[in-house]
């Protein structure tokens, strides 16, 4: 065998490694996802939205858990998102590259990868305690905001990064300013790639327990919350709390919500697909 | 920007519409209260708070019950901080709790309301094991017993010289903390060398395809598979006792059932929200711990608490 034939050998053997390897995490996800169809799919049914948590399996529903979700979810994005962008944009464009740029870069990745749970004490003491927003939506929204900021600041600077300098010096040479340059050509053209970065971490946000849990947020609330001030509940702390119930009837619950927190997963990263193309054809 | 605007107003509409659900009218004769009742503490107890806040729904649907599972000691800290108004316990209250709460002025009434049992469970397929004395069970849980204690065998003679696989609930859970106590004598101390899972289905699992497996979880998840496994007897020191729902209610189940408890404290009995939840709690304990898998405590015992409380209440006016 020459050497040409041993390098042609190994280009198919790598590729046959890779497709092994694709299909080994597709697969995996595949019979987790029939797994918790199998088990929960006959359960969900209206009354299962709508109703609230019960000692019995077959009258217990999501209702409170998925409101819970959704504020979080609305409350997250109203805090995370023009912080999280503005952030990005005055790294990628304004800061000099000076000691503290530097700085602030690191402390950003440190920060993505700090546990989620000890943002959840961070929580716990600034929001609930020190400002006094006790066990609220909105405590608990502010912690998951910082949680995904990171994230948000990181694909914001990757988006604007990627924007050519020859459209930043065409608008210069007629005549715009930073901030017209800024908000009339650089947001609208990283605007697929910000908008997402922020969905994909607000899939992350909303199957997030731990730091939630810690904040105070409730396994029973008989409510779905009415304003920001409110105690609530989340679907993953729904899903974690039927689990641990010994009566089968809770595990088809909890596999009837796990299925409705991955469509809402999906959905979103749906519309992140969504808003990419469309924003690449536009570039075109 | 416009279609995440659209999205963003469509969700918050789909909450405003929810809402409406709560204004459910009920036909009561009762004095209908309002008010709010926050619950936190142990997540063994919550089932029976989460029973006891559904049915109190029904007779008092304008106050809100919140509970959440910070865990007993969690939500002594939360209780000793005056933040909820009744502490879900699966212990008593220790030392440095009853500090903290002294330090804060607050001073609680402690209110039995079921017996959780802890069971002892093998395979169906063991036919050698018929009960177990405490003795044993420590000799086998014991920090000592890592790699030592590794046969059938080795606990009695006339019992298979085969290896002996162990289970048992992660060591996080109270459960765990519970049975070290109880067996090993003291909390949280036991050899490593075991299956641990939070997940008590994954034991059942365990247990239920291993010849050679032994392990121990709550008794409702026995409850639930009867037909996968066999329940094990301990001997008390005078009779081999299996958990049963009079063994563990009259106490010769033992060492390995124990009493659940509501802490409730001086200044929510102020409420009469709080005064109605609590007579009502301990009205329905008993029906509702065996609805979720616990056990009732006497009949006498449920007399004794509420009389208990009457006097705590009136000492608190």
């Amino acid at each position: 065998m020459n050497s040409i034939q041993k390098n042609r050998l190994k280009d198919q053997l790598f590729k046959f490694w890779g497709i092994a390897c694709t299909l080994f995490a597709l697969i995996l996800l595949v019979v987790f996802i029939g797994d918790i169809l199998i088990d929960g799919i006959q359960r969900i049914d209206w009354d299962f939205i709508t109703d609230l948590p019960s000692r019995k399996a077959e009258k217990s529903g999501i209702y409170t858990a998925l409101m819970g979700s959704i504020w979080i979810l609305l409350l997250t994005t109203i805090i995370a998102f023009p912080v999280g962008v503005a952030a990005g944009v005055y790294l990628e464009e304004y800061s000099k590259k000076n000691r503290l740029s530097a700085l602030l870069e690191i402390n950003i990745s440190n920060l993505a990868g700090v546990p989620s749970i000890i943002y959840g004490l961070l929580g716990l003491e600034v929001f609930v305690r020190i400002m006094g927003l006790g066990a609220s939506v909105l405590a608990g929204a502010l912690t998951l905001s910082l949680l995904i900021l990171p994230i948000i600041i990181v694909a914001t600077r990757e988006s604007v990064k990627a924007i050519p300098q020859s459209l930043r010096d065409a608008s210069y040479a007629l005549g715009a300013s930073k901030w017209q340059t800024i908000w009339n050509q650089i947001l609208p053209a990283s605007g697929g790639g910000i908008l997402t970065g922020v969905i994909l971490a607000l899939s992350r946000a909303v199957g997030e327990t731990a730091p939630l849990i810690v904040v105070g947020a409730l396994a029973y609330v008989p409510f779905a919350p009415a304003s920001p001030m409110d105690e609530f509940s989340v679907l993953p702390i729904q899903i974690f709390n039927w689990i641990s119930r010994p009566q089968h009837g809770f595990v088809e619950n909890a596999a009837a919500a796990i299925i409705i927190l991955l469509l809402i997963t999906f959905v979103m990263n749906g519309i992140a697909v969504y808003f990419r193309n469309k924003w690449q054809k536009k570039l075109k | 920007m416009k279609k995440l605007a659209f999205i963003l107003s469509i969700a918050l509409a789909v909450t405003a519409c929810g809402n409406k659900k709560e204004q459910k009218e009920t036909t009561n004769d009762t004095v209908q209260l309002e008010g709010t009742i926050s619950v936190d503490g142990s997540s063994t107890v919550y089932p029976i708070t989460e029973a006891v806040a559904e049915e109190f729904r029904t007779v008092q649907s304008g106050v809100k019950v919140t509970i959440g599972v910070s865990g007993t000691g969690g939500g002594f800290q939360k209780f000793s901080r005056g933040e909820t108004n009744l502490s879900n316990a699966s212990r008593p209250i220790k030392d440095k709790e009853k500090a903290a709460c002294a330090e804060n002025n607050i001073t609680y009434l402690e209110l039995e309301v079921a017996y959780d049992g802890l069971a002892v469970l093998v395979n169906p397929e063991n036919t050698w094991v018929d009960s177990f004395t405490v003795e044993e069970l420590k000799m086998i849980w014991e920090p000592a017993a890592q790699g030592v204690i590794m046969k059938w065998n080795q606990i009695r003679p006339e019992w298979p010289n085969e290896e002996i696989h162990l289970f048992g609930p992660g060591v996080a859970s109270g459960t765990y903390d519970y049975f070290t106590e109880a067996i090993v004598g003291k909390s949280g101390s036991s050899r490593g060398d075991f299956t641990a899972s939070e997940d008590d289905h994954v034991l059942v699992q365990g247990i239920a395809g291993d010849k050679y497996a032994l392990g121990f979880f709550g008794l409702a998840y026995y409850a639930e598979n009867k037909d996968k496994l066999t329940l094990i007897g301990v001997n008390n020191g005078t009779e081999v006792v299996k958990p049963t729902l009079e063994t563990v209610s009259n106490g010769t189940y033992s060492p390995l059932s124990r009493p659940l408890f509501v802490y409730v404290n001086s200044t929510s009995v102020k409420l009469p929200e709080v005064i109605e939840f609590v007579n009502f709690y301990i009205d329905n304990a008993g029906e509702l711990s065996e609805d979720v898998g616990y056990i009732p405590l006497p009949a006498e015992l449920y007399t004794k608490q509420k009389e208990n409380f009457k006097a705590f209440v009136e000492s608190n006016k």
